[in-house]
């Protein structure tokens, strides 16, 4: 196949089974007289989007506020803690049954008591966004700084370079891909975080997220509003993938050029 | 120093009785055994032997990066080990297989890292040096800000010997550096090798299992067996070397020579081992 067509495939295929899917639940709810509470057929739900696109914008805005700045964060920290781990094996040993508990521990538990003591709040939403998304960083960067080529440690040994040489120059860079790699499952995370935090703030007036007025679109049994947000929550999630697989590789360039090949 | 005052001529390089055993856990292996090698000073010494003889592991005793069981090596009389001071190591480098070069720095950036390890890249004529031996291995300056990521598996090569020949080394110790390399560019880096070491006066300890290389190249080839040196054979071509040797008949005889006592040490060390079994 010629490039061209071959994106046409890559583009219009999931297009058209998206069509697909919405013409059978189209003709599902109509044959079945599906209530709209229940299902609401999918014009419906494109009407509530059209609709509602002012306050769900606004909202998205804000709930991209809270989980970028909760990603940026777990890069951040998340990078700081790996390069500790890296240095001591006494610290990693130390830490690591605690960093796989921010892993294990389900956020739905744990955002309520994190609302008592920080607040209905935007901070709140960033922790909890970041206690969620910070798990792949760590686990990523960590095994990147650890698992440098060994030829090139030989190369930074034998001219007899100091610790924090062989992490400035070698190490860090080694893992900067990781780095990328770990943001790129920290990305739908944090999106996730920042919503279910935002279902326990409610509706108290000083913050409103997507996941704020989909409580409060649950509680009036408005279904199709509801699923108009969670279309915006999706369309959230891929917007913050994509922003970090740009970043990833304009950063990454240097690391993965192939063009102009140069042959003897 | 006390070596030198001594009345036998001495080695650069200096191994006596190394011996050095590879432990994990229960299973263990002994995989260099009281060896005994001697490097003058300016020649060209291939080790050759069969994988998994201990030949690039004993380049890494000699460079510092493996300490050995018992025996010692010496680099002009002083001992060679993990904690040797810098000055000793800086008389070493290493061009390692597959090239290695950092794959986010240009080719510039390549070449002067051990310099900038050191902290001497702004010290006196290091950059020019630098500069000049971009020029030697081949590189025109409009590469020199290229990623090694555009570059062929030759010029990626290049650039490896020229950074390890940047920090003025008195012994180099390159591991099997040309052999995923096709046999035109092979004999092609054979010979700027050939250039630096007579233009630089470095000693080069160089590991490799392919038989014309070890003999093209070298002043001695040491071929290696189950972790001894089996015997040592004065290449009987004269330097400089000329590309046309390759295809003369002493070339192909002396071949012949290498390739049997190559057979022959395997064949008697495997006798020995079951004699003593």
């Amino acid at each position: 196949m010629k490039p061209f067509s071959r994106q046409l495939v890559t583009i219009a295929s999931p297009f058209l089974l998206f069509v697909l899917v919405a013409i059978v639940w189209h003709m599902v709810v109509q044959i079945f007289s599906v209530p709209k509470i229940i299902l609401p057929s999918p014009i419906a739900v494109l009407q509530a989007l059209w609709e509602e696109k002012w306050i769900l914008l606004g909202a998205s805005w804000i709930t991209l506020k809270a989980a970028a700045v909760g990603l940026v964060c777990s890069a951040i920290f998340g990078s700081l803690i790996a390069v500790l781990f890296s240095q001591s094996s006494l610290l990693r040993v130390a830490l690591y049954p605690y960093v796989i508990f921010l892993q294990t521990v389900p956020i739905v538990a744990i955002a309520p008591l994190l609302i008592i003591w920080s607040g209905n709040n935007f901070r709140t939403i960033v922790l909890v966004a970041v206690i969620i998304s910070i798990f792949p960083v760590i686990s990523n960067v960590t095994s990147g700084l650890l698992s440098i080529n060994e030829n090139l440690r030989d190369l930074f040994r034998m001219q007899g370079a100091t610790r924090w040489q062989m992490l400035i120059k070698l190490r860090i860079p080694s893992a900067l891909s990781q780095l990328i790699l770990g943001l790129r499952v920290s990305s739908g995370l944090s999106v996730i975080g920042a919503i279910v935090a935002e279902f326990f703030v409610g509706n108290s007036g000083e913050y409103d997220g997507l996941g704020t007025i989909m409580t409060a679109r649950q509680a009036l049994l408005r279904t199709p509003e509801l699923m108009a947000a969670l279309i915006a929550c999706t369309l959230l999630g891929i917007a913050l993938f994509t922003l970090v697989n740009l970043l990833g590789a304009t950063v990454l360039r240097r690391w993965t050029k192939t063009d102009g090949f140069e042959s003897e | 120093m006390n070596s030198d005052l001594q009345n036998e001529p001495k080695g650069l390089i200096e191994c006596q009785g190394v011996s050095l055993t590879f432990r994990n856990g229960k299973a263990s292996q002994q995989v260099l055994r009281e060896l005994e090698l001697k490097v003058t000073e300016g020649h060209i010494v291939t080790l050759l032997g069969p994988s998994g003889c201990g030949k690039s592991t004993l380049l890494r005793v000699i460079a510092g990066l493996i300490d050995c069981d018992s025996g010692n090596v010496t680099i002009r009389g002083s001992a060679v080990s993990k904690k040797m001071p810098m000055q000793v190591r800086h008389e070493i480098s290493f061009v390692f297989q597959e090239s290695a070069l950092l794959p986010w720095r240009t080719v510039w950036q390549n070449v002067v890292l051990p310099l900038e390890i050191r902290g001497q890249l702004h010290e006196g004529n290091c950059r020019s040096r630098c500069e000049e031996l971009l020029e030697i291995v081949g590189f025109a300056k409009s590469d020199w800000n290229k990623l090694p990521s555009q570059l062929s598996g030759g010029m990626k090569m290049r650039a490896s010997i020229a950074r390890a020949m940047s920090t003025s080394p008195k012994v180099l110790l390159l591991d099997e550096p040309f052999a995923a390399l096709d046999d035109i560019l092979r004999s092609k880096l054979n010979d700027l090798l050939l250039a630096i070491s007579a233009q630089r006066q470095c000693t080069m300890l160089f590991v490799t299992h392919n038989i014309a290389e070890a003999i093209y190249l070298s002043h001695e080839i040491a071929i290696m067996s189950r972790g001894v040196i089996a015997e040592i054979l004065d290449v009987p071509f004269r330097f400089p070397r000329d590309a046309k040797l390759r295809s003369s008949s002493d070339f192909a005889a002396y071949y012949g020579i290498v390739a049997e006592g190559l057979i022959a040490s395997a064949l008697t060390r495997q006798v020995t081992e079951k004699g003593i079994a």
